[in-house]
């Protein structure tokens, strides 16, 4: 995985409150063998119309969102399934942070496994983001920080192995492995 | 010593290495259950690194999501209309070949959805932890199991490993007390509590149901309850187990036998939160107040007692989903037209829902136009159903009566709801688009879903008891 210590971009606005996991990745394309290209389908029934033409006032399709890596959802977004195919589809297009002021667990935690890093910030910052839409944003996972254009910056939590992990380039399927004796060891004494 | 939650003592039980301020926690998983859509990728991961499944005595894998209920396609007599999601099933029985887990594919007898099957063939049980790469995993919490949904990467751990990175979850009661109504079911009681809630009142905790009515309720009905643990936005939903655990459980194929029985469930009898355990929240609901629910919104939360009127437009996403739901503030669902009925899924597609549905349709008829989809949610529960006659009171009727699987509660096998039409679910999710594209999902019990087969529109099923 590649490491992820800074992400500087615009932003893109998707106000909804509870965008669930449905929404992002509908299920019809979850028949899929690999992880990639899956960005072609992200927000696919927002995005495109019943002839599969970009619909034109849907966010994503202006040309404004193009290239922007960072995303500002409303409340609670990645609720549902938990289907990886909903962060592998926004790491697809391009996105590397969604930044909201709630975060639902299975989403954030797929997310984290996948360079796309969730960033829960406050009330106040939420809806200034909401309310300024395109605003270049910088974040920086070392300081767990993101900077707003007015100068502010704000603070976030990451959960600190997953941050050593992202900065590091570290897979997390490697350290397990790294855990064999203590896992022998648990088997051990729970099958004797 | 201090008194611990149920889910404080599974957890203990299960570290393999305790969490610190640098490390989560490394949690030994008892029992994986994997299916078609969400394993492909890890075990790609596998074959990547040269790994293999470190436990397959610990892995079961089912077919049920892209898997068709339509018999021809299903038994191979006509090829499988979704050309990716044949490939999905054929990918699933080739890694399942190559790495020796087993598979309940197909052709076996135990097949079904991968949250029936595990408790059918008593391979949930107390006190495990137990992971699937689905959220609705939460189901297997009615047996005092801590079950989870996770991601695939985190499938590829488990597979790999037999364990999880995990931190400890916060802890919520749910306590319920009283008696249910007549006509008032599990599934009214649980969107009651997710209505309370809200979709994400439960988000990082793991609920643990209390209460005489959650002791009172069944082990199908105890499921249905923790299956929508996930819809409040909780890790996980729990019951301590008692007697009608170890009941619903003895004599099941995979259960203990003899001595090893009677030594689990002495050990079973330990799982309970200790009397003056701390909770981070507590919420109480009194069931003798409770009345059927219906949904109206875009998500499990937006919910109306039948009777109740639906709120008034809040916000611009709120009058969205309204529209999107063609349906307006004020309105009372009750007589609102329905076009289609889906009885199945892992809510609400077992052996006592479908027995409540066909004892309510037994000598009516679904209504004109009305298509009427019902699907047992596994091989097991369509043949005990079929035993019991009750596949002739739905096809009577006028249902249509389908093999095993998911089906309609995603539509990712071509069963579909059409574009704008009502129906009338007994799932978990009414999702935008979930049951198919513009499709509006009513989600509800399974005797309102026959209520609304039988007249056409959401109605009272209390008024059609026997
Ligand atoms: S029935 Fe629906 S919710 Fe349950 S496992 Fe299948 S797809 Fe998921």
């Amino acid at each position: 995985m590649e490491p992820i210590r800074t992400i500087r971009s615009r932003t893109v606005v998707l106000s909804s409150t509870n965008i669930d996991t449905d929404q992002i990745m509908p299920a019809r394309f979850l028949t899929t063998t690999t992880r990639e290209g899956l960005g072609k389908h992200l927000f696919a029934d927002w995005r495109y119309d019943a002839a599969g033409q970009p619909i034109a006032e849907f966010v994503l399709n202006k040309p404004e969102a193009a290239g922007c890596q960072i995303l500002v959802a409303g409340r609670n977004i990645g609720c549902g399934s938990s289907r990886e195919h909903a962060p592998w589809g926004l790491y697809d297009y391009g996105f590397r942070a969604v930044i909201s002021s709630e975060i639902a667990d299975i989403f954030r935690n797929n997310s984290l496994k996948n360079g796309l890093l969730p960033i829960e910030v406050d009330a106040e910052t939420h809806a200034w983001l909401l309310a300024n839409p395109g605003v270049e944003l910088s974040v920086d996972l070392q300081t767990r920080t993101v900077t707003l254009p007015t100068g502010k910056s704000v603070s976030f939590a990451v959960e600190a192995f997953a941050r050593y992990c992202l900065l590091n380039g570290v897979d997390e399927t490697g350290y397990l492995l790294s855990q064999e004796a203590a896992i022998r060891a648990y088997e051990t004494r729970h099958e004797a | 010593m201090t008194a611990t939650t149920l889910f404080e003592k599974i957890w203990q039980a299960h570290e393999v290495v305790a969490e610190t301020a640098d490390t989560p926690a490394i949690m030994y998983i008892d029992l994986h259950l994997t299916h078609e859509v969400t394993s492909p990728q890890a075990y790609t991961v596998l074959r990547q690194r040269g790994l293999k499944v470190r436990r397959t005595d610990r892995t079961l894998a089912t077919l049920d999501r892209s898997t068709p209920t339509d018999a021809d396609q299903l038994f191979g007599k006509v090829p499988i209309r979704i050309e990716s999601a044949a490939n999905q099933i054929r990918e699933l029985e080739k890694n399942c070949a190559e790495f020796g887990v087993e598979l309940l594919g197909i052709h076996d007898p135990n097949r079904g959805i991968v949250h029936i099957i595990g408790p059918e063939l008593g391979a949930t049980q107390p006190g495990q932890t137990i992971v699937c790469g689905d959220s609705h995993t939460s189901t297997h919490g009615a047996f005092g199991a801590l079950a989870f949904g996770i991601g695939t990467t985190e499938v590829g751990h488990v597979l790999a490993t037999q364990c999880l990175l995990q931190r400890k979850a916060k802890t919520l009661a749910v306590n319920v007390e009283g008696t249910l109504p007549r006509g008032v079911t599990a599934k009214d009681l649980v969107l009651a509590i997710i209505r309370r809630l809200g979709v994400s009142g439960g988000t990082g905790s793991v609920i643990e149901y209390r209460g005489s009515t959650i002791r009172a309720l069944s082990m199908e009905e105890r499921m249905t309850v923790c299956n929508m643990s996930i819809e409040a936005g909780a890790r996980a939903g729990l019951i301590a187990p008692d007697q009608t655990t170890f009941d619903y459980l003895k004599g099941r194929a995979r259960a203990p036998t003899g001595a090893a029985w009677d030594g689990a469930v002495a050990r079973w009898r330990t799982l309970v939160t200790d009397p003056g355990a701390h909770f981070d929240a507590e919420i109480s609901i009194d069931a003798g107040t409770l009345a059927p629910m219906i949904t109206y919104g875009t998500n499990p939360g937006m919910s109306v007692a039948l009777g109740e009127a639906i709120p008034a437009a809040g916000d611009a996403v709120y009058a969205k989903a309204l529209a999107y739901m063609g349906l307006t503030a004020g309105q009372q669902m009750l007589g609102q037209k329905i076009n289609e009925v889906f009885l199945g899924s892992c809510t609400n597609g077992r052996l006592s829902d479908l027995e409540q549905a066909a004892a309510m349709l037994r000598g009516r008829k679904v209504a004109p136009g009305v298509r009427f989809l019902v699907v047992p949610g596994s091989h097991q529960i369509k043949l005990a159903a079929e035993a019991a006659g009750l596949d002739r009171v739905f096809k009577d009727a006028g249902a249509e009566w389908r093999e095993a699987g998911c089906s309609m509660c995603l539509g990712m096998n071509g069963d579909l709801v059409a574009k704008g039409a009502y129906c009338v679910s007994t799932s978990n999710r009414n999702f935008e688009g979930r049951q198919g594209i513009g499709a509006r999902t009513l989600l509800a019990s399974p005797i309102m879903a026959v209520a609304a087969a039988i007249t056409g529109a959401v109605a009272d099923p209390r008024a059609l008891l026997a």
